[in-house]
């Protein structure tokens, strides 16, 4: 166990990926002797050399491609998107071509890529460089999705996603790469699809990801000093979704709000919010209430990016809401 | 041109009759599929290659079944040259349980993997990338397999065909690709959609060598694809080879072909690869009886696999939860 950050937790997951299975291999746009347009997989050629770090042209649809022949071929290529937002240039190879491939041949074939995605605001990218993309993806079944929100989670979860037998898309926040936390490396992998209960609380049930848990973790914090007790759940991977442990704190709570980095229509927070109202609802005690970012692309400024964005006071305000102090 | 010094060459008799079998079961195949539509036993639609067998019996004939062969929604003649049963075929495209894909992927999307088919794509183009992750696996895997995928004229101009065409040009790839250049994309004849007439030169753009070839000569098509393959096998890299071909019938099943001028279509159907081919081998010296056994163990062969597929069970409702994972 020792202390890490975000983005070199991605990196231990890749390189101890890459020693532990020779079929593993990484490809995108200047990851080899660059190391990565944020330094991802600095040191990687050269520790496992180039024919298992390639660098590629700035071709996605080829770079999914690829990562979706070889794997057919039993390989375990791990690929870049440089910003998740690139997702766009080759959907079609991720949403027609990876999710489906197995399902539309019978089950000849199983995929085995990993697909890292540099997602989320706060950089001041601009509107095409700053999107929570995996949105995208919700209605497309197919393909598994994660969202880790801290170093831990990031190592635990590149550590399973290359050993899943079926695609997954890998969602690393950039504002996060910088964020430290205890790393056990060698560690088993968590299953895909095991939400984690981050703070134990009995008044509201809050859910978030990615850089709105940290900021949710901040409001929580705020609001204890006034009294409301509030447990953070966060998803880890929104397919698949662990509706039991969000059901099961709400059974302690009955109350839920839930904050995400995006608009609100097709979200997956919307979707949550959907769910637990079909499948939970007499476990509600009062509407549940869903924090997100405005319906515009996300702008340049840095006080319009930062208004876009959900702050801990948005979050703070909600929980209060939901519980009836506001 | 390669191919004309290439077609001299002989190879034994046996071969040669089974060229000519093959090409007459895919074209028996054809029309029993066209007229299991005007049945309505085909749901969707269809898109056949009548008029092109000696593309795909040509091409497919230097692979093996450790190579990977991907083709397109017209691909029904690939997928049984690479050896696909008939039997199975039929059922896929019937929607059978028995299916090549269990039913799960229909007309558009014959697979058999045994036999190196490893996928039949919808949408333009985009097979080529992943093509390319299959010459990727193999060069990884220390392997001498390639890859081969077909395409029409059509998918010269798609963007997925220009990334996959420079990423196997830059890594040197063991991948083949084949252009069946049957004069239209969908309806509009090549001229109006591409400033080239000779498609071949496409190649000339990714330092790739390119071939154009008589794609109504089953001959020719084999031996220009051998040399390709062989260059591949030796680790020289992709070839681009151009099949100059005809599509007897239209685009799909509602489709009649009227916009083409019937002096074209005459002068193709005067072409039509099967007789030729018939003509050759008797011009050659072979037995009359050995050509017309060709064709009636051809007709009883496809009429038994067809009754055989249309007795076989329609998938249990529940089988659309087969082969789902996230």
């Amino acid at each position: 166990m020792s202390e890490t950050t975000y983005r070199e937790a991605v990196r231990l997951g890749m390189a101890d990926a890459l020693a532990a299975d020779a079929s593993v291999f990484l490809l995108g746009e200047d990851i080899a002797a660059a190391g990565g347009a944020f330094k991802l997989t600095a040191g990687l050629m050269d520790e496992f050399g180039g024919e298992r770090v390639l660098d590629t042209p700035i071709s996605e649809q080829a770079i999914i491609g690829a990562a979706i022949g070889a794997s057919i071929r039993g390989l375990r290529p791990v690929a870049e998107l440089m910003f998740a937002d690139f997702a766009g240039v080759c959907f079609d190879q991720i949403a027609n071509q990876l999710a489906k491939y197995r399902y539309m041949t019978g089950g000849q074939v199983t995929v085995p890529a990993t697909i890292r995605l540099v997602n989320g605001a706060g950089g001041g990218f601009g509107a095409q460089h700053s999107q929570s993309v995996e949105n995208w993806f919700l209605n497309v079944p197919g393909l598994k999705i994660a969202v880790p929100g801290t170093p831990a989670d990031a190592y635990a979860l590149m550590r399973a996603a290359v050993r899943d037998d079926d695609p997954v898309l890998f969602f690393e926040h950039k504002a996060l790469y910088n964020v430290k936390g205890d790393v056990e490396t060698g560690a088993a992998p968590i299953d895909l699809g095991r939400a984690a209960i981050v703070r134990d609380g009995t008044d509201v049930t809050l859910v978030a990801t990615q850089l709105m848990r940290v900021r949710a973790e901040e409001a929580a914090a705020t609001l204890e000093a006034e009294g409301i007790s509030v447990e953070i759940v966060d998803p880890r991977t929104l397919v698949p979704l662990d509706m039991a442990a969000i059901a099961g704190s709400l059974e302690r709570t009955n109350h839920l709000v839930v904050a995400q980095e995006c608009p609100h229509d097709g979200s997956w927070g919307a979707s949550i919010v959907s769910r637990v109202t079909a499948e939970c609802f007499d476990l509600l005690d009062g509407p549940p209430i869903l924090v997100s970012a405005d319906a515009t692309p996300i702008p340049y400024a840095g006080s319009l990016e930062r208004a876009w964005i959900p702050d801990a006071g948005r979050i703070a305000g909600a929980v209060r809401e939901t519980v009836g102090s506001a | 041109m390669a191919a004309e010094s290439a077609s001299s060459e002989r190879v034994d008799l046996d071969e040669q009759l089974g060229f000519l079998r093959g090409m007459l079961e895919i074209r028996l195949f054809e029309e029993e599929t066209q007229r299991l539509f005007n049945r309505n036993l085909v749901r969707g639609s269809t898109h056949l290659c009548i008029g092109q067998e000696a593309v795909a019996v040509g091409a497919c004939a230097p692979l093996r079944n450790t190579d990977a062969m991907l083709c397109t929604y017209r691909g029904h003649g690939a997928v049984l040259a690479m050896g696909a049963p008939l039997d199975r075929t039929f059922a896929e495209i019937l929607g059978k349980a028995e299916g090549l894909c269990s039913g799960k992927g229909g007309s558009m999307h014959l697979t058999d993997v045994k036999v190196g088919a490893y996928g039949s794509f919808a949408i333009v183009g985009a097979h080529l990338p992943i093509a390319t992750g299959f010459g990727l696996a193999a060069r990884y895997a220390g392997t001498d397999d390639v890859s081969l995928c077909f395409f029409g004229d059509g998918s010269v101009n798609i963007g997925a065909f220009h990334e996959a065409m420079n990423l196997a040009a830059v890594w040197k790839l063991p991948t083949i690709f084949v252009c069946e250049n049957n004069l239209y994309g969908e309806y509009s004849p090549v001229a109006r959609t591409t400033p080239l007439e000779e498609l071949v030169r496409r190649a000339d753009a990714y330092a790739m060598p390119g071939v154009r070839v008589d794609g109504n000569d089953v001959r020719a098509v084999r031996a220009t694809v051998s040399e390709a393959v062989d260059r591949a096998r030796a680790g020289d890299g992709p070839t681009f080879i151009e099949a100059l071909t005809y599509r007897h019938k239209g685009h799909s099943r509602t489709d009649p072909g009227t916009y083409r001028p019937q002096e074209e279509v005459d002068a193709w159907l005067a072409r039509d690869p099967i007789p030729a081919f018939e003509r050759v081998l008797v011009a050659e010296g072979v037995p009359v009886e050995r050509v017309e056994a060709a064709r009636e163990a051809a007709t009883a062969a496809v009429g038994e696999h067809l009754e055989r597929a249309l007795a076989w069970p329609d998938p249990a409702p529940a089988a659309r939860f087969d082969h789902v994972y996230a």
